[in-house]
């Protein structure tokens, strides 16, 4: 699943830093029909999390009611280098994973 | 009861004006079940949607809490509530005190002119709620492409 | 006739042609200018714009091999190679006289040299590279052509254009032309142009190309929408490229 994220490149210890992040995903919500009346199956992404230093630091739970092609930004403390991962699993059982390093001095 | 009354009562849970009965028993449930018992007082929660909603699909929303975020004062999770989609539980996000700043930014749909309500839950174990209201309206012209 | 009377005739019929603009060079408007000012700013957004997951996806594509070769194999950097290029179309094929869109040019080398197979209307891959070489004209102005072998197309699209159909017997020039500006239920009527194409659109939840919008156009004065891939939505196309012309690219757009 294709992803982007966005994080500062560098940050200074302690500071509280913007962290977004979109995924394409349709968000099937289950609700809609296809054109012969057909009833479209739901598969959402229902979870999304971000790992920073091997450390869950946020978290999500998606439903229907979250946009096609999710968008979320957060915040987080820049606590040392390494990297922000992000996995995200949807109704069918799909992954994603993507991430992204930051380099934090002081 | 007068129809008056019973929205003065209904006033301290998560009512609209003008539409209360119907709003306030599809999701009061909700967030009872939530908070277990516990209140849910109207305050620290800052929800900003566009009065207007460009396309019902993609509204995007703003949630920040008024909270210090650190260890020993934080947000724990925010939930957030539709009065009107046929899921009431929109998302909930899962916060502590290495977020360092409780806002969320999310783009979601809506089904129609609403109510909209997040809820945090904070360390202390305390529920606070806010809302806002958007127009969402039908797109002008029928899309079958 | 004589040579100063056919010069006189073809200057008086180049001014009427630009006097016929229906909305004049200076009062042109891209689409967003008619958005909530939300989606407006989704669109100016380069992270969020959720058409940038296609061009993204086309930037890959634009080096992975398809048949024998990749787009890259010849047309190395497409910042260098593309930049203008969507700006200038839909144009005729100098090889075989066909008026060509972008999607049917890249599907034309696909076919005829880099031994591949066409890629489908609206498919994933098709909306990925078209909005990823379209984004390399960033800013440019629409600057098609409607000389030589394009007139004929671009008198088509033009009587297609101010054509009554569909239930409630609209041409595009009624809202386009004669109503921008105004209301339709909540909505602003935009000017009708291409400059922002392929488009994420919301009403869709997904990328979409100019023929599907046309497409919607016509399910929306409830006519009969004609197949993908029919010459008068090409014809189409050169006329709003040319009504459009100085616009700037916007691609990807965000719309309603």
């Amino acid at each position: 699943m294709a992803a982007r994220i966005q994080i500062p490149r560098e940050a200074r210890r302690g500071d509280v830093i913007e962290v977004r992040i979109l995924i394409q995903h349709p968000m099937e919500t289950g609700y809609r029909h296809d054109d012969v009346g057909r009833l479209i199956k739901r598969n959402v992404i229902n979870a999304l999390s971000c790992r920073y230093g091997g450390v869950e630091v946020f978290r999500a739970d998606l439903s229907s009611g979250i946009s096609a092609n999710p968008y979320v930004q957060f915040y987080t403390v820049a606590e040392a280098s390494g990297d922000l991962e992000f996995s995200w699993i949807d109704d069918e059982g799909q992954k994603g994973a993507e991430r992204q390093s930051i380099v934090v001095k002081g | 009861m007068k129809r008056r009354d019973f929205l003065a009562g209904a006033a301290g849970a998560l009512a609209f004006p003008g539409t209360a009965l119907a709003q306030a028993d599809t999701l009061d449930p909700h967030v009872r079940a939530l908070a277990d018992g516990a209140p849910v007082r109207k305050g620290k929660v800052t929800l900003v949607l566009p009065q207007l909603a460009d396309n019902g699909n993609s509204v995007p929303i703003r949630i920040t809490v008024d909270s210090p975020m650190t260890a020993a004062d934080h947000v724990k999770s925010i939930h957030l509530y539709s009065e009107r989609n046929p899921v009431p539980n929109m998302a909930n996000f899962y916060l502590g005190p290495r977020a360092g700043k409780a806002e969320i930014d999310s783009r979601v749909r809506l089904a129609g002119s609403q109510r909209v309500t997040a809820v945090a839950k904070l360390s202390d174990g305390s529920f606070w709620y806010g809302s806002a209201p958007i127009v969402v309206t039908l797109s002008a012209c029928l899309d079958e492409s | 006739m004589t040579r100063l009377a056919l010069a006189a005739v073809a200057l008086a019929a180049g001014v009427a042609l630009a006097q016929e603009r229906p909305i004049p060079a200076a009062d042109l408007k891209s689409g967003s200018a008619f958005l909530g000012s939300d989606l407006r700013a989704l669109q100016n957004d380069d992270f969020a714009n959720p058409g940038m997951l296609w061009v993204e996806r086309g930037e890959k594509l634009w080096s992975e091999p398809a048949g024998k070769l990749a787009c890259a194999s010849c047309h190395k950097d497409a910042a260098v190679s593309m930049r203008g290029v969507v700006a200038s179309y839909p144009k005729i094929d100098k090889a075989n006289g066909k008026l060509l869109n972008l999607g049917n040019r890249i599907n034309q080398c696909r076919t005829e040299r880099m031994g591949a197979e066409p890629l489908r209307y609206e498919s994933e891959e098709l909306l990925a590279l078209t909005a990823y070489i379209a984004r390399q004209s960033l800013r440019l102005p629409i600057m098609a052509s409607i000389d030589g072998a394009a007139r004929a197309h671009f008198d088509a699209g033009r009587v297609s254009y101010h054509l009554r159909r569909g239930q409630m017997n609209l041409s595009c020039a009624h809202c386009h032309d004669a109503q921008w500006g105004k209301r339709l239920l909540s909505e602003t009527i935009s000017q009708g142009h291409p400059n922002a194409y392929p488009a994420y659109r919301m009403e869709w939840q997904t990328m979409g190309s100019l023929e599907r919008r046309l497409r919607a156009c016509l399910s929306g004065i409830r006519a009969e929408m004609l197949p993908y891939g029919s010459q008068e939505y090409l014809d189409l196309e050169l006329y709003l490229a040319w009504r459009a012309q100085g616009l700037p690219i916007e691609t990807p757009g965000v719309r309603r």
